[in-house]
Formats: structure tokens, sequence, C-alpha cells
């Protein structure tokens, strides 16, 4: 299985998702933001960081970065785009996903493991996987999910939500929010689900020795269901 | 010709910036201020001599890039 890791200047986080990636099966490529072309995947991820400094809005200028072009096609055509952190807000801004990402509500940057709670299995991110709750790493600023009244609406018709904040038995409630967004909406899928956006790290959790293993099941399982 | 910008965040995004900005100016004595709301200014010159058509520039660069209309609003306040 092939996969390919977008590096954008600011990137922070394309190094371990490459290292994540390989450890899991996949043959992992980096790919420059100024390339025109995707080399053949089976999976491109967008990856944590700050690209472009965070200027005018995270992700904004990203998502028009040569590369942009190739990886919406390639979404569009179905291929599976993961974006995680940063790459959540390249995603949004791209509008590959609905929504957008705010400033924390509190105004705070978090750094901190989370419980999230995945809500739908049927998509090829998460069929498989044999638990709901994870615990994950979350390290961000502007991660605050927003959409309008009728977007939410669209989003929940169509079970576009990947996955909640919650506490360690799965509870949904706003005091396991982190950030203030909408219905504690921590990912997201678009409409077809090959596109996934969320916020927490799993690539910070596939070894023991770090904080969990929580990530080495979600990419094992990754794998295995796109063989 | 130099082309303003406002970008605000649209009336039912909460501001949280606004919101501290406004409790730190109730904090120094500014008493009765009902709401701040932050936004971004822009100042762009653009090689076009016809007001209307720089506006009509602007605009576009606003609809695809310097907001993003899930959250903001924006406005042409003046041309010269």
């Amino acid at each position: 299985m092939k996969s390919a890791v977008i590096t954008f200047p600011g990137s922070n986080c394309d190094r371990d998702m490459h290292i994540a990636l390989n450890k899991f099966g996949f043959k992992n490529k980096i790919v420059w933001h100024n390339d025109n072309e995707l080399p053949k995947s089976d999976l491109v991820v967008l990856p944590g960081g700050f690209s472009y400094g965070d200027y005018l809005r995270c992700g904004s200028m990203a998502s028009k970065s040569a590369i942009m072009q190739s990886v919406i096609n390639f979404a569009k055509s179905g291929g599976l785009v993961m974006g995680i952190c940063n790459g959540f807000q390249i995603l949004v801004e791209s509008g590959l996903v609905p929504g957008v990402l705010l400033r924390n509500k509190y105004l705070e940057f978090i750094c901190k493991n989370v419980f999230v709670k995945i809500d739908n299995k049927d998509n090829p991110y998460f069929k498989n996987l044999d638990k709901e709750i994870f615990e994950f790493h979350i390290a961000h600023n502007e991660g605050n999910y927003f959409c309008t009244n009728d977007q939410l609406k669209e989003i929940e018709d169509n079970n576009q939500v990947a996955i909640y904040y919650c506490n360690k038995n799965g509870k949904t409630e706003e005091k396991f929010n982190p950030n203030g967004s909408v219905k504690n909406i921590a990912g997201i899928f678009n409409k077809e689900k090959n596109v996934l956006g969320m916020m927490p790290h799993p690539e910070r959790m596939i070894d023991q020795s770090l904080s969990g293993e929580d990530g080495s099941l979600f990419f094992k399982n990754l794998i295995n269901n796109i063989k | 010709m130099k082309v303003s910008a406002v970008i605000t965040l649209k009336k039912e995004v909460l501001d949280p910036q606004g919101k501290v900005i406004h409790q730190t100016l109730d904090g120094m004595g500014f008493k009765g201020v009902n709401e701040v709301r932050q936004g971004k200014y822009f100042e762009i010159d653009v090689n076009e001599n016809d007001p209307k058509k720089a506006q009509k520039i602007v605009e576009d660069m606003c609809n695809k890039l310097l907001a993003n209309l899930v959250i903001e609003n924006y406005k042409i306040i003046e041309i010269q």
C-alpha cells in the first residue's frame, strides 16, 4: 500500500506521520507542496503543523498550494485523503470537508491527551475497529469546529461526524469538550466518507514508551481496510 | 487604485478575542461598552484605474481567499 504525506512550509508532523505510516506497512513518500503531481497513492495525508505560519487563517494559504489541486482531484475521484490538525484546517479551507476551525474557545493552546468516540464505522477509516473509544493527543490553538446550522443538519443527516470529544467512558458532554467545538466534534468526513479531517494526532500514539498505542490500532486497521 | 477591505466575523460566530478585549476595556474603566468584535483590515494596491473594476478584483480576492464566508463577512470601505 502506498501513501503520500504532503509537506507544506511550516508542517511539523510530516516526519512523525511518515514514520507511523511506514511502521504499519505503508510505503510512504513525502511530497513537497510545490509539486504539481501526486505519486501513485492509496492514501494521501495532510499533516499537522503551522503551514505558512498560520497567516490569514490556519490552512488558508496551504489550501491554494500547487499540490492541492491534485489532492482535490484525487479526493473527488474517491481517493482517501486524511487531514490531521493543520491538515484538517487545510481540508476545510479547500472545501473538501464542510465547516471551519476557529480559535479555541478559551484562547489557549491546548496540548494534552483526550478521549474521542468514533460515531460511525461505515467508512474505510474505522471499519472493523473493535472498540469505539480512543485516546489520542491534541495540540492546537484553532480546533474549535464551527459550521452553520444548515451545514450541521446536513452533516448529521449524512452521518458525517467522524469522532466526538468524550471522557474515557464515551460520554460526549460539554465538559469533555476541550476547545468549544460545535457538539464536541473532533473530526468530520466529507459526504462520501473518503476524506477525513480530525484534530487529534493518531501518529503520536504508536509507541507505548511515548504515550500509548491507540494510534497503532488505528493505523493497523486502516492499512487492512485499504488492502 | 488602493482598495480597503474590512473582514469581520459574522454575528452568530463567537469572537473570544473580542470578548476578552471587551472585558479588559471594562477593567480599564471604559464603562458602557456593549460589545467588541475584532476583524481584519486589508489595503490592496491594484494595477487598475477604474474604481468599479478595482472593487470587483478585490471582492473576488475576498470571496476566494481573504475571507472565509462560512464565518466571515467582508466590506469594501474605501477606493482611492
